[in-house]
């Protein structure tokens, strides 16, 4: 689907790209995040004026809104580094959309040139850093749930599978319609709640049928949703972002 | 089994009532798992993404010629002996069926599968004027059968069972109450051959209408298409414009595509090809040989170079067969001739946004749809389109455009673009939710049916990534 893509060798500096989702409620993942590009020997700049990518006014139809949003944004990343950013959803939101948003704009060519400076998390500890991992936690048992943006939209299946192959006392199981999506879709988890709140209930059975005793995921709104719905239903399961394990395990 | 109506603006209501009824639920999850791993395994050996590459060029080459191709097509079927009719709607197309029928003094009319047919309500019209339309297909009839439409473009009765189907056969043909599908399958065949050979005239639709020869290409399993093609006097074939392909060598590959995404098949029982009615040395074959080209909205998406891609569609239905949405609520939900993914890019310019106005909004956007779309129509991002368009932030060309827009709404979306555009307030803003953790509603909308309140981070990354500074200078 995604064309090849050929990886930069492992740069000195790096930008971060946080998320809103993840300054708000989980700020020690994208904490986690940079402390994991740091041990590969990167310099990691967080651009301190960054919010938000726009995406929930984007796929909520409000483009202008979002245009303005993403604007704010494009200044931020003027040297000419690598933009990591720890969510499937947000990066593809600048790979994909912001060329789109800005298309016929004066903004286009700096949106594009933005856009291929942007790497997922885990596609950039894995295609940019070959990072290798050493596990020091006990055998585990746990299941991955990528995001559908880093799934299809940034054509990213695999990378965090490797990254949890990698831990030698994680068994990685397998949960029954890995590739389904677990109900957020940002707005359409409020505006359709019934609906979504069907899939993720399905999504919390299907991993915990895995037999799975904690699951993880790349995406602060799945990660949101799933665990959110383990408690709603008093589960054991918990859930956590993938920067924040692979840290815990090898720090 | 009672009879019950469908309306997209029920949608929220119908979306409840079949995520409450376990048959619903299970008949479809059962069934959509199904088709799903048998497309995974059909094209295990392709090169799927460069089928689909293929396919879309196909598509897209016939559609950026369309005017020019359906004239070459009214031309070589005329030459072939078809007479082709224009309709601007489906009233239109409805009014010229029937009255080729009157001219027949038709009173029954058999069917084969056509959605466009279900687009335009021909039954009802047909009926109306006292013809009787009787659907052949096998799934067609069982729901015409219990007074319903189709609620899957491939599978009409895919909501029903085996016990359910027995029942109504039961109720309504008097066949024995059984679990043996060939049984029911036989007793139906029966009572389709019977109709078949008393049939005025035989109605279909297209799957591929080649420009260059004149063909009229029919995909089928159960030979109900043949029989519909070639017993009655007159066939009629009814279609939507888009339907139109350059050359025949465009149809072998859109053909694999096509049974391979829809059921799994490497071909189907049937592939029929008219070139026209019966010749006169010919033995069998209709008299008349009629094709009703039908617009009914499509012409006004073709204006736009985005929602263009919407008429590559082939219907195969491989979009619902992955929807997480369609899998859940089935498609009777949407209220819509075309549910599920295809339906929610198509008929808000056939309906409406107001009539149409949570459709929509009914995707996660999860990109299944356009992930195994074999003509690679980018669905999620003409989902986002249409969004726009409810909202009157698009070109304003889809009717009801600004049905959405609402000044709470919009006003939310400007405070948070104000929010989002002001740095130094929205790292206040992070300070402030972490310090007010402990106020977060218990309530929270739909969300906390289902899930616990997520609440805010007792520091923000901002701050934290402030403070790691710090600790790495001190140390």
């Amino acid at each position: 689907m995604t064309p090849i893509k050929q990886y930069p060798p492992k740069p000195a500096r790096v930008y971060f790209f946080g998320t809103c989702l993840i300054d708000l409620f989980y700020p020690e993942a994208g904490l986690d995040g940079i402390r994991l590009l740091e041990r590969e020997g990167i310099d990691v700049r967080f651009p301190d004026d960054q919010t938000c990518c726009g995406q929930p006014a984007y796929t909520s139809g409000y483009h202008d809104e979002a245009r303005a949003v993403a604007e704010a944004q494009l200044d931020l990343f003027r040297e000419p580094w690598p933009i990591v950013v720890p969510s499937g959803s947000c990066g593809g939101m600048i790979r994909t959309h912001y060329p789109q948003l800005f298309s016929g704009t004066p903004r286009e060519a700096q949106a594009k040139e933005v856009a291929s400076r942007v790497f997922e998390l885990t596609e950039f500890l894995v295609h940019v850093c070959h990072i290798k991992l050493i596990d020091k936690g006990r055998p585990e048992k746990v299941a991955m749930h990528t995001s559908c943006s880093a799934r299809r939209e940034m054509g990213l299946p695999d990378t965090g599978p490797a990254l949890l192959s990698q831990l030698q006392s994680v068994e990685l199981v397998e949960q029954e319609r890995t590739a389904e999506c677990c109900g957020f879709g940002g707005t359409f988890a409020v505006r359709h709640p019934e609906v979504s709140g069907a899939m993720v209930n399905d999504k919390v059975q299907a991993i915990e049928s895995s037999g799975a005793e904690h699951f993880v995921t790349s995406d602060c709104g799945c990660l949101m949703n799933i665990a959110g719905c383990c408690r709603h239903r008093e589960a054991s399961l918990d859930g956590e972002h993938i920067a924040s394990y692979l840290w815990r395990r090898t720090a | 089994m009672s009879v019950q109506t469908y309306t997209p603006r029920e949608f929220h209501r119908q979306a409840h009532d079949a995520l409450g009824n376990p048959q619903i639920r299970a008949n479809f999850r059962k069934a959509m798992d199904g088709l799903m791993s048998k497309r995974r395994d059909v094209f295990s050996d392709w090169d799927l993404d460069a089928l689909r590459e293929l396919g879309a060029n196909i598509r897209q080459r016939a559609l950026a010629r369309l005017p020019e191709l359906l004239e070459q097509l009214e031309a070589n079927c005329q030459a072939n002996g078809i007479r082709v009719h224009w309709a601007q709607d489906g009233d239109e197309a409805c009014r010229i069926i029937r009255e080729l029928c009157e001219a027949r003094d038709a009173k029954s009319v058999i069917k084969g599968k056509s959605m466009v047919s279900e687009e335009m309500h021909l039954n009802t019209h047909l009926e109306g004027a006292g013809i009787e339309a009787l659907e052949s297909d096998l799934g067609e009839y069982l729901v015409q059968l219990n007074e319903q439409t189709p609620s899957h473009i491939i599978m009409p009765a895919i909501h029903l069972n085996t016990d359910e189907i027995s029942e109504i056969m039961h109720d309504k043909t008097g066949t024995e109450r059984t679990r043996d599908v060939d049984y029911m399958t036989a007793a139906a065949r029966a009572q389709l051959r019977e109709r078949f050979m008393a049939a005025d005239v035989g109605i279909s639709g297209v799957n591929f209408a080649v420009a260059e020869t004149g063909t009229l290409c029919l995909v089928e399993n159960e030979g109900n298409g043949r029989m519909t093609t070639t017993v009655p006097p007159v066939h009629i074939a009814v279609t939507g414009i888009e339907k139109v392909v350059e050359h025949l060598r465009d149809v072998p590959p859109l053909y694999a595509l096509l049974t391979r995404s829809a059921t799994g098949q490497h071909v189907t029982t049937y592939f029929n090809m008219i070139s026209g009615p019966r010749k006169p040395d010919e033995h069998d074959g209709p008299e008349e040989v009629h094709l009703v080209l039908v617009d009914n909205g499509r012409s006004s998406i073709y204006q736009d170079d985005e929602l263009l891609d919407t008429l590559r569609c082939i219907r195969c239905g491989a979009c619902m067969n992955h929807c997480p949405v369609y899998t859940r609520v089935g498609g009777h939900t949407y209220g819509t001739t075309y549910p599920g993914p295809i339906g929610k890019i198509l008929m808000p310019h056939m309906m409406g946004l107001a009539e149409t106005r949570d459709l929509p909004s009914a995707s996660s956007l999860c990109g299944a749809c356009g992930e195994v779309c074999p003509v690679k129509i980018p669905i999620p991002d003409l989902l986002v389109r249409l969004r726009k368009e409810s909202v009157g932030e698009g070109r304003g060309n889809v009717p009801g455009a600004g049905v959405k827009r609402h000044r709470s709404e919009v006003l939310a979306w400007k405070g948070f673009q104000w929010l989002a555009t002001h740095p130094g307030v929205w790292r206040s803003a992070m300070a402030i939710a972490g310090k007010l953790r402990g106020w977060m509603p218990t309530r929270l909308g739909g969300w906390t049916d289902y899930r616990s309140t997520p609440k805010p981070a007792k520091t923000s990354l901002h701050a934290l990534v402030k403070r790691h500074r710090r600790e790495e200078g001190s140390s």
